[in-house]
């Protein structure tokens, strides 16, 4: 059960080209960004701005890893965000209200958000409520949860000096003086590696997949789907609960009111790397590339003093370019 | 195969636009205005008075902030990338003073002067503060207000947060006002919308249910003065003064048909205009006044269209 092809060859074999040929694409508009940027302003390709770029991706990137898996296995999950705010509270109230030491408040916000991904992965898979409303009123349940949980006050994180080293410190500007990536950004590339390791090498990655492409077929053949879709919608929930902890300690602060719309941008993330919304098709590593093209345009306009209103046309325009040249191609390949 | 074309066409148009556009900016002084937001009519007024400043002291000006007051995160993308441009100086309206101090010590280690401007920012590395009064601003509220309910009575208040200084602010300058001078006004209920007009529209029906005397009702800021004009309107109720904070048109066609009774004015156009004023100062080692007060104005029917008022006002 470690490979893909011999069991379903075909399809496996297809997913692949069509992914590698997707990222390709990915990957080359976001060199063109990078040499067009470079070019633009001598400000850009600089290792400060470049850092500045990387930090922006963190917590985009981590939710869009999040996304992925979900939007896989042919579902949506639209309380990324603020069940990013949510466990970024779930740290600050063990932490900063509790006065608990740092490991149990990167527990609790993990746990918090495995916690709520499984209550999203029951709703769906038990109770049948279609993964649209079912993560809509999570959305909603978390916002309302967490401004309830803070008092409607940012969580300071004052006791805990060493809070904001998890996402703002380097490790490996420590080793390596010259290459100062922040902590967060370090995170979301491990983070990347394990879960492309879980999508492509293990039995839940299959059953992401085989959930996208055709769920019946899954379930007759005496799977247990439920069980699977509860699984991956938790570790999508603790996914965010690490992007509440690189976030609130960028801020050094739990933020309560922020996190709407967040989902959006994952989203966006997701599909400009080449993730079908259909489900069934996608990578982690075309997600990468989508959050990082997203914000590297929008550094890179805003370097080039394009004013704010137009930032954001371009920002859409880029997101249907990018599906529609992904549709374009695969219907050439027929 | 398409991608090499591409990467080459695009190259190519890549440095076309470089060798045309970067060239005449590169000697102008560069002050980006980092906001607290920006569609706003409010921030739009700022945003008017810094380019106009730009203008006169031939400083290339950019204004950007979020799309809600709670992206705190966005707002440090921002301010990141306009510290890479490395700029002249720059002005800065903190969302979350606490969240920026990484990225102001920056600025500061690399000689780039701060200026805050309308909320400002909780920290001693900005040279200087271009803001209104706030609290002052909300006592002069209550005392129209209590002037104009003779002294006595109920009021409410209408406020969009808690959390932010403006917010802060204001309902404690109308409140501190009230206790220290009127001892017959009674302040029975303080309520928060978050500034959003439906918000604050479903918030005062539920105050003028649960209090049918209600004498007056203040709105903090433009969008929660909407909101109980709007729940006037719809419940009918007549007889409550309403007092409001900043223009735009739907408080100034209030004013002008009697159901506003007037509103305290800032100067956003002057808040934009002193920052990059300051900013072009202390970018050229100037000295710089600490704090600088743009001012505010009470107006009613009486004064709307004086020239003093109509320039601060917007629509």
């Amino acid at each position: 059960m470690t490979s893909t092809p011999a069991v379903t060859a075909t399809p496996a074999k297809d997913r692949k080209a069509s992914g590698a040929q997707q990222k390709l694409l990915a990957f080359a508009s976001l060199i063109v960004l990078l040499v067009f940027f470079s070019l633009a302003s001598p400000n850009f390709l600089q290792t400060a701005n470049i850092i500045a770029i990387l930090q922006a991706t963190s917590v985009n990137g981590v939710l869009a890893i999040a996304a992925t898996l979900v939007i896989i296995t042919g579902g949506i999950d639209l309380s990324v965000g603020t069940l990013m705010t949510f466990c970024a509270v779930i740290s600050g109230v063990v932490l900063t209200f509790l006065g608990m030491p740092l490991p149990f408040g990167i527990l609790g916000a993990i746990a918090a958000g495995t916690a709520c991904g499984l209550i999203s992965g029951t709703l769906i898979a038990k109770m049948k409520i279609p993964p649209f409303i079912a993560t809509l009123g999570m959305m909603l349940i978390l916002k309302g949860l967490s401004l309830v949980i803070s008092g409607t006050k940012p969580i300071y994180f004052n006791d805990t000096p060493s809070y904001p080293e998890i996402s703002t410190g380097s490790l490996i500007g420590t080793i390596i003086p010259a290459l100062p990536i922040p902590n967060g950004v370090l995170i979301l590339f491990i983070l990347a590696l394990v879960i492309g390791y879980v999508l492509n090498r293990t039995v839940l990655g299959r059953y992401c997949f085989a959930l996208g492409s055709n769920e019946e077929a899954v379930r007759l053949s005496g799977v247990n789907t439920d069980g699977w879709k509860m699984a991956i919608y938790a570790l999508a929930g603790g996914i965010c609960g690490l992007a509440g902890l690189i976030i609130s300690s960028r801020l050094n602060s739990a933020q309560p009111a922020l996190g709407l719309g967040y989902e959006l941008d994952a989203i966006a993330a997701v599909v400009i790397g080449g993730t079908s919304l259909a489900g069934g098709r996608g990578s982690v590593l075309g997600t990468i590339i989508g959050a990082l093209i997203m914000s590297v345009l929008l550094n890179g306009l805003r370097i080039m003093s394009v004013a704010q209103e137009w930032q954001t046309v371009v920002t859409g325009l880029i997101i249907i370019a990018a599906v529609y040249a992904d549709m374009m191609r695969r219907r050439r390949m027929g | 195969m398409i991608t090499r074309r591409t990467l080459f066409a695009a190259v190519s148009a890549a440095a076309l636009v470089a060798s045309a556009g970067v060239a005449s900016a590169q000697d102008k002084l560069y002050i980006p205005l980092i906001s607290k937001g920006f569609q706003h009519q409010f921030w739009q007024a700022v945003k008017a008075g810094a380019d106009k400043a730009g203008a006169e002291f031939g400083v290339d000006v950019t204004f950007e902030g979020p799309d809600t007051e709670a992206q705190v995160d966005k707002q440090m993308d921002m301010l990141a990338a306009a510290l890479a441009k490395k700029p002249a100086a720059i002005g800065f309206a903190a969302l979350d003073s606490q969240a920026a101090i990484p990225l102001l010590k920056q600025a500061q280690e690399a000689g780039i002067p701060v200026i805050a401007f309308d909320s400002g920012v909780d920290s001693d590395i900005p040279v200087a503060t271009a803001a209104t009064d706030n609290v002052a601003a909300a006592a002069l509220a209550a005392d129209k207000m209590a002037e104009l309910i003779g002294g006595a009575g109920k009021v409410a208040l209408v406020v969009h947060d808690q959390t932010s200084r403006t917010g802060i602010d204001r309902r404690d300058g109308f409140v501190n006002e009230v206790a220290a001078k009127y001892p017959n006004i009674e302040i029975v209920d303080i309520q928060y919308g978050a500034g959003d007009q439906l918000q604050s529209t479903e918030i005062t029906k539920a105050i003028l249910t649960a209090h049918p005397d209600i004498k007056g009702i203040f709105g903090a800021n433009e969008g929660s003065a909407i909101g109980v004009l709007n729940a006037i309107k719809e419940t009918g109720t007549k007889g409550v003064i309403v007092i409001g904070y900043d223009s735009g048109a739907v408080q100034k066609a209030a004013i002008m048909d009697g159901s506003m009774a007037g509103a305290i004015t800032q100067n956003p156009v002057g808040i934009g205009y002193e920052t990059v004023k300051a900013a072009v100062a202390a970018a050229k080692g100037e000295a710089v006044e600490k704090n600088i007060d743009t001012g505010f104005y009470w107006y009613d029917k009486t004064n709307i269209d004086s020239p003093e008022i109509a320039a601060v006002l917007y629509d």
